[in-house]
């Protein structure tokens, strides 16, 4: 008996528990015996929590792919634990070997589960419900009464009433047996196999995808075409191609934020708008898109996101020989996100008698702080949008290191090799220049002028190929999802057989398969079976009545 | 009604809600008490007959008190819903109320308290009201307190209706959640709990509790799937470019997913039920509310570390896997590459 009732219990699902390792194996068995370790229930249990502890970490620690520049500074700041770090993949958790591990050995592990778990269920599909065990009332959910009734008619209705609550049923001799609710396991199946549709869905996307950034300066002047040379950062996938690159170019031709101006956030933007005039493919149309923050220009399988703007000073120095050194605009980075302080360099490589290098602020609104006193304090800009601006900057002139080849920041003076240049009291000398503002260098080194003001915006462009592939994938899960949780698998048996005194006796049980099933929806049920059998509300009877003339 | 009117509105509702919460909990909790001396009596009656009259009287007070109870938590709720939309009214333009911590955790609450009422409806579930109302009057006042914030506009990043989509599946499966969590709780005390009177004893047996949870969570999981795998992934994609960038409200929305869905999974393959499962179930519950409330003054990690200058409030703003980044992304703007480049 106890196998039966092991029977009775089994789901499609529980074939496969991790066992203890038997004595004297061949290799074969062994590697038998390994596989159904790695496929059995637990260890996918023991994985899905590996896979939740090992994704900590990334979450603590600066990510190289995500923000280099922490990487960078946590390093300076810890330089005996960096090695460490590095030698465990610790800025590249979620590419590291031992985190690739777990989710591979968890999809591994899913492969090995879901396609035996496919057969199964493709023969229990077909399979007829099993048959009545044979103590039916030693179910807990049971009941059984007696009745004057034949047991073939008994049955007959318990069949029909079952049918009509959408059973499958089969008849035996003095039993009929029930089920329904298949779609659970066929709702959990799809849940698996959606999960694995969706790690392909991100695999193509990270291995055949790209990402990148590029400052682009306002202006008809400026464009940018898909290229690779074109980028000033590329992030692209193992296995990307730069022959997909779509062949678009763009250029901003204009850029509009609004900008709050009361209430405690005033200064900040609000909302942007970059106008581009782009062409998908070169000489072709042109056409003109509003590019915003959360609306991105699709091209192709390509977007093209806004994601950030700045200011970029013009500036023009000209050297000791009155020669134009250097002219245009430069990029200033922001330094504050709400009144956009922004910081840059400008070099002059050029220039004559020496190299000249320039590095400071930009205020878009400027003003000096005061403190509680009055007394002025650290200059500041009080707003995002340029209402005074002002650009203030320090020179350094000598070998700005631009010479020896190796690969220098534009955002970045190396000024390892340059003197700065200095007042006759030994202050260094500063300059604070506004639109139109030309100043003299001292030791006739030159002039340096603003001439005026341009914007910049960081555009991002991203294939993700993927990525439809993967949200089909989620969305299927999902779908499978609520299958599995909300379809309540269940089998129901009804017995009559003739007793001794002549009466009928009628046994009714109930088998719940799913995770939740409650007593009182169970006892609900065999309730309405029972009341079905013995044709207790008039519509039942008189629709059992006219089956039977039929 | 001008905006600054519309916010006093939604202060004075969230401040009357917390008070009918509180109010609805002084009637739980007295029901307990008299559900204590009610048992009490119940033992001395067999010595005592006259014990019986009082009992009787003692169950209808205890019964009123409860009804009470929940009569006021759903009248609080009803309020706590003008509030909130006050709050959105507030600002200019008129917008939905989850631009920072404090409208997330009065919108949070909000759903625990509609998902207890509305299980009554469904669910023999009355009993949990003392631990809802506390909860609810407890993280009500936390938001008052602590994380109270002005009536802003959304920055350009969150206004997407995305951000509705996500943000209210996100919401009701944390409340789910929490719920969840509650019974979980719930679950660990009374199996440890001995004594024969007081709330423990009346809360269902420990059966009950372990179904009730698992139904909450069964709930939860799929809402909670669709807020973070499917919503959270197609706004993350419009604004940030990338539908997923391991940031560190993702990673940790991740923890949670996969953390729950272990626990289904224990459930239904390793047949985990009661007390392991409980357990698992906290664990996700920490795991959800670190993300909620720890991320936001934790995480100095990797993206907010550039924002220095920013106030605060712009790192905290929408507790969510969300885009939020976004915003201050757009100011400053440049990461690490450009400066390597
Ligand atoms: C990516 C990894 C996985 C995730 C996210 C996952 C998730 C889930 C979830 C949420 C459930 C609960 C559904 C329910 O209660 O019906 C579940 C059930 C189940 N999973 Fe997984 N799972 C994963 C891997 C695996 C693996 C590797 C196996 C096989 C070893 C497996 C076998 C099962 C089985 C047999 C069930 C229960 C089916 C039933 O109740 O009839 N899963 N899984």
């Amino acid at each position: 008996m106890t196998d039966l009732r092991t029977d009775l219990q089994h789901r499609p699902s529980d074939d496969r528990q991790a066992t203890a390792l038997p004595p004297d194996l061949t290799a074969r068995e062994l590697a038998r015996w390994s596989w159904r370790q790695l496929t059995s229930m637990r260890t996918a249990l023991v994985l899905l929590l590996l896979l939740a502890l090992a994704s900590i970490p990334g979450s603590v620690i600066p990510q190289e792919n995500i923000d280099s520049l922490a990487v960078s500074q946590w390093r300076d700041n810890h330089p005996r634990l960096a090695p460490v770090w590095d030698r465990l993949d610790l800025f590249n958790v979620y590419g590291s070997v031992w985190f690739s591990a777990i989710y591979i050995l968890l999809m591994i592990s899913l492969v090995g589960c879901i396609i035996p778990r496919l057969f199964v269920y493709a023969r229990a599909a077909r399979a007829r419900p099993p048959r009545a065990p044979r103590h039916l009332t030693r179910l807990p959910e049971s009941t059984s009464y007696t009745t004057a009734e034949d047991p073939e008619v008994v049955l007959a209705r318990a069949a029909t009433a079952l049918r009509g609550k959408r059973f499958r049923v089969d008849a035996a001799d003095d039993s009929v047996a029930a089920e329904r609710g298949h779609l659970r396991e066929a709702g959990n199946l799809l849940f698996h196999l959606a999960v694995i549709v969706v790690l392909v869905g991100v695999a193509v996307g990270s291995l055949f995808g790209y990402k990148g950034g590029v400052i682009m300066l306002n202006g008809e002047d400026y464009g940018f075409s898909n290229n690779l040379t074109q980028y000033d950062d590329f992030a692209p996938g193992a296995l990307f191609d730069p022959d997909v690159m779509e062949p678009f170019s763009f250029s901003i031709t204009d850029f509009e934020v609004e900008w709050l101006t009361e209430g405690e956030r005033a200064g900040m933007a609000r909302e942007f708008v970059a106008e581009l005039a782009y062409e998908t493919e070169p000489g072709g149309e042109t056409k003109s898109y509003d590019l915003r923050v959360n609306h991105p220009l699709s091209i192709g399988g390509t977007d093209v996101f806004l994601i950030g703007h700045g200011y970029a000073p013009v500036i023009t120095i000209r050297d000791g020989d009155g020669e134009v050194a250097y002219s245009g605009p430069s990029v200033f980075l922001p330094t504050n996100a709400q009144t956009f302080e922004s910081f840059g360099v400008i070099k002059a490589p050029d220039a004559s008698p020496e190299q000249i290098g320039l590095e400071g602020t930009f205020y878009p609104t400027f003003a000096m702080g005061r403190d509680a006193e009055g007394n002025l304090t650290m200059p500041a800009s009080v707003f995002g949008d340029a209402f005074d601006p002002l650009v203030s900057l320090f020179v350094y002139t000598g070998d700005l290191g631009l010479d020896d080849g190796t690969p220098a920041s534009v955002y970045v003076l190396d000024k390892a090799k340059a003197t700065q240049v200095v007042e006759d009291d030994g202050q260094p000398f500063r300059m604070d220049l506004r639109p139109g503002d030309t100043v003299t260098l001292p030791d006739d080194l030159g002039t340096v002028s603003f001439d005026g003001l341009q914007r910049w915006n960081k555009i991002q462009v991203s294939r993700s190929p993927g990525k439809m592939v993967a949200l089909a994938g989620v969305v299927l899960a999902l779908l499978g999802l609520l299958g599995s949780l909300f379809v309540r698998p269940r089998r129901m048996w009804v017995r009559a057989r003739r007793q001794d005194d002549g009466t009928t006796l009628v046994e009714v049980a109930r088998l719940d398969r799913s995770s939740a099933g409650d007593p009182e929806d169970g006892a609900a049920e065999i309730a309405e079976v029972v009341a079905a059998l013995q044709g207790e509300t008039p519509e039942t009877k008189t629709r059992k009545t006219e089956e039977d003339e039929s | 009604m001008t905006d600054a009117q519309w916010e006093v509105l939604s202060y004075e509702g969230v401040i009357a809600a917390a008070v009918l919460y509180f109010i609805a909990m002084l009637a739980y909790f007295f029901e307990m008490a008299s559900l204590r001396s009610a048992a009490k009596e119940e033992q001395q009656e067999q010595e005592v007959a006259v014990g019986a009259e009082m009992v009787l009287v003692a169950t209808r007070r205890t019964a009123v008190a409860g009804r009470l109870g929940l009569v006021l938590t759903s009248f609080a709720a009803v309020v706590h819903l003008v509030a909130l939309v006050a709050r959105g009214l507030a600002a200019d333009p008129n917008r939905v109320p989850w631009g920072n911590m404090y409208e997330f955790t009065i919108s949070g609450t909000f759903v625990v308290a509609l998902i207890f009422v509305l299980s009554t409806l469904r669910l023999d579930i009355e009993w949990l009201g003392p631990l809802v109302t506390t909860f609810v009057v407890a993280a009500l006042m936390a938001a008052f307190l602590g994380l109270d914030d002005a009536v802003l506009p959304l920055p350009d990043a969150l206004n997407s209706p995305w951000l509705v989509i996500h943000v209210v599946s996100a919401v009701i499966s944390t409340g789910a959640f929490t719920v969840g969590a509650l019974l979980s709780g719930l679950y660990l005390a009374k199996a440890r709990s001995t004594s024969t009177t007081g709330y423990l004893a009346r809360v269902p047996d420990l059966k009950v509790l372990d179904r009730l949870s698992y139904k909450m969570h069964a709930f939860g999981f799929p809402v909670w799937t669709f807020a973070v795998l499917i919503t959270g992934p197609i706004w993350a994609h419009q604004a940030w470019g990338a539908y997923w960038n391991w940031d560190p409200k993702e990673v940790w929305a991740f923890i949670t997913w996969v953390v729950y869905a272990a626990y289904l999974h224990a459930r239904a393959t390793a047949g985990w039920r009661g007390r392991n499962a409980a357990m698992l179930a906290l664990v996700g519950a920490a795991t959800l509310w670190f993300n909620f409330i720890g991320i936001n003054f934790f995480s100095s990690s990797s993206q907010h570390s550039y924002a220095e200058g920013v106030a605060p409030e712009t790192s905290v703003v929408v507790g969510l896997a969300g885009p939020v980044k976004a915003a201050e992304e757009v100011g400053v703007v440049v990461g690490s590459d450009d400066a390597r480049a």
